[in-house]
């Protein structure tokens, strides 16, 4: 299910952990933690891209042009694309709730298409990213507070 | 409701159209005698800011049947509701009344209707035959003791909630000079589920929250839903085929085609006052620019270019202009041009960001949102920008539509979530009148989004 794609980092190893799945181990060390041990995620699956590279930057108000503090998250994961050639994705843009909808899903564009020309400057192909904007219509974060928005203002990278 | 019965509803607007000719204002051959002629009599001015509402009496009409009578009962309910809400009118309580509705029906006793407060009075009888429906209806002045209408209407059985509005439409008209919308629909997006997952639907109502039905299944996120001239066809955003995409939907047949052959994302559909054609906004690069596609020829045809993020097209009435929504300059504003393309200029210059313009069906002003300061307002202001009224201010409050008479406007309003689960989140439409007054929440079955207001139906 794609919702379960969008879902974030945080919620996603809440919820193994939750589920007390045998897999829980290694995904709860977190981001960066490294590869190839036994009980990982499968090697090139969403769950892997989350745990090991990170799924998602985020934006400025407002702003759609990636982050210098985000801009290395876009290059683990065309590491990461180069290391799985046969995976395809698809970067979703999200706005926060501070918008009108249409503004917002032009924006979402904007920040998919910024996250994506970066991830080709790293080097990953073109022709295996797709993009989608949601506008403010899927936020991860369902408060309406400045840490929420700050959440919801990112692109998200979903294996396809 | 199924298709088939969309397609009723649609059959009967035609042929309303044909009794609605005879209705409005002109003496129905072999019907009703003595119509009084010229002018109203009670005309108000509501172009000022506010106006008292005119006192009205609305008795029950009577019937052939005690049938006819339940039937007769419902229609003046739902005249009475529908000028209440109007905020222009206000109903004598019916505890007061003196005289029966029977009775009244039959010949008004004025004094009676005089004493109690009320300067319009309507009475009317429904009559049964089989599944056809008889309304008469007429309308009073209570201290000239004057009739200032009579109309009478025939249907099926079933549809004696269009003749209770079309009745509506005549009593506003009628009093207040100027043409009415309750013959009218609204389109919208149902909402439900959590906030993150959220199941997003077409549905559509009548103007008074009655007759709800879903129009599509909610497979795909439907968004942004706006009505063509005629009122049988919705312009909207899907995410069908998992590429947001602007559609067109058929109400007569349900069924519901991509419009255009663009490579990016599509949003934002107008259709054209004529009918003939859409304005909508295509992403690509950094860009989203606006385009209109001829619905004939499906030709495209760019309008703007390389400036930002252009979205929200709207035509004004006479078809000849544009205005839109950009943040070519930076941030949000407001932006008009001609139909063709050419002559871009911004007319919003107040604090905050500018978005979602509308055009009034009277063409005298711009509705738009204002993100201002971490408020949201809905506000109106006239096509060069001049006059800028804001009508109401809150939290997440956006995209204002116009009801065909341009006097009273609907838009949606979110409430914020209070903690971190979204909890008190809802999402609920609204509708107030353009000078301000009679902000009113509109009952929906689920939370709601993004109206958009028919023409009038007949």
């Amino acid at each position: 299910m794609l919702n379960s794609k969008v879902m974030s980092a945080f919620a996603a190893l809440a919820l193994l952990t939750a589920c007390g799945s045998s897999t829980t181990d290694t995904a709860a060390t977190g981001a960066g933690a490294a590869a190839g041990t036994s009980a990982g995620p499968r090697p090139g699956s969403q769950e892997d891209l989350v745990a090991n590279v990170g799924d998602r930057v985020f934006f400025d108000t407002d702003q759609a042009s990636v982050r210098a503090d985000q801009r290395s998250v876009l290059e683990r994961q065309a590491g990461w694309l180069s290391r799985y050639p046969q995976v395809t994705v698809q970067v979703e843009g999200h706005a926060d709730e501070r918008g009108t909808r249409e503004y917002n899903l032009a924006l979402g564009q904007r920040r998919a298409n910024a996250a994506r020309d970066v991830l080709v400057a790293s080097g990953a192909a073109g022709a295996r990213i797709s993009t989608i904007s949601y506008g403010k219509d899927r936020p991860a974060a369902l408060g309406s507070t400045e840490e929420a928005w700050a959440q919801n203002r990112r692109a998200v990278t979903v294996v396809r | 409701m199924t298709w088939k019965d969309e397609a009723a509803i649609r059959r009967l607007s035609r042929r309303a159209a044909l009794f609605g000719g005879a209705a409005l204002g002109l003496p129905l051959i072999g019907g009703l005698p003595a119509f009084a002629q010229g002018g109203p009599s009670s005309v108000v001015d509501i172009t000022k800011a506010r106006t008292d509402p005119i006192p009205i009496a609305v008795p029950n009409f009577a019937g052939n049947s005690g049938e006819a009578q339940r039937v007769g009962q419902n229609i003046a309910g739902v005249v009475l509701n529908n000028l209440r809400n109007s905020g222009l009118f206000r109903p004598v309580d019916r505890a007061a009344y003196i005289q029966t509705a029977e009775a009244a029906a039959q010949t008004p006793r004025f004094q009676d209707w005089r004493v109690i407060g009320a300067q319009a009075l309507t009475t009317g009888r429904a009559e049964l035959s089989g599944d056809r429906l008889r309304v008469e209806f007429r309308l009073w002045d209570v201290l000239p003791e004057a009739q200032i209408q009579g109309t009478a209407f025939t249907a099926p059985a079933a549809n004696w909630r269009r003749i209770a509005h079309l009745i509506s439409d005549v009593i506003y008209e009628r009093l207040l000079g100027e043409k009415g919308y309750f013959d009218t629909r609204v389109v919208y997006v149902a909402e439900t589920g959590p906030r993150d997952r959220r199941t997003r639907r077409l549905a559509i109502m009548d103007q008074d929250g009655e007759n709800q039905r879903y129009l599509t299944d909610g497979s795909a996120a439907a968004l942004t839903p706006r009505f063509h001239p005629n009122a049988q066809q919705i312009a909207f955003m899907s995410y069908a085929r998992g590429e947001p995409r602007v559609y067109l939907f058929n109400l007569d047949s349900g069924r519901q085609e991509v419009l255009g052959t663009f490579a990016g994302m599509t949003l934002s559909p107008r259709f054209s006052p004529d009918g003939r054609s859409v304005v909508l906004s295509s992403t690509r690069g950094n860009d989203a620019n606006i385009y209109v596609v001829d619905l004939g020829s499906r030709r495209e045809r760019q309008l703007t270019s390389g400036g930002g993020l252009d979205v929200s097209p709207c035509f004004s009435p006479d078809g000849s202009q544009i205005v839109f929504n950009s943040d070519r300059g930076g941030d949000q504003q407001i932006y008009v041009m001609d139909a063709g393309g050419g002559g871009i200029r911004r007319i919003s210059f107040g604090r905050g960001r500018y978005a979602t313009p509308v055009w009034s069906p009277r063409g005298d002003l711009i509705a738009f949102t204002r993100i201002s300061g971490g408020q949201f307002a809905i506000g109106v202001m006239r096509p060069d920008g001049s006059g800028e009224r804001i009508l109401s201010e809150g939290w997440g409050m956006e995209g204002p539509t116009f009801a065909p008479n341009g006097r009273v406007m609907m838009y949606f309003r979110e409430t914020p979530a209070r903690d971190a689960r979204g909890g008190g989140y809802s999402a609920r439409l609204s509708s107030i009148d353009i000078a301000g007054f009679n902000e009113r929440q509109i009952v929906t079955p689920t939370d709601a989004s993004d109206p958009a207001w028919s023409p009038l139906l007949a």
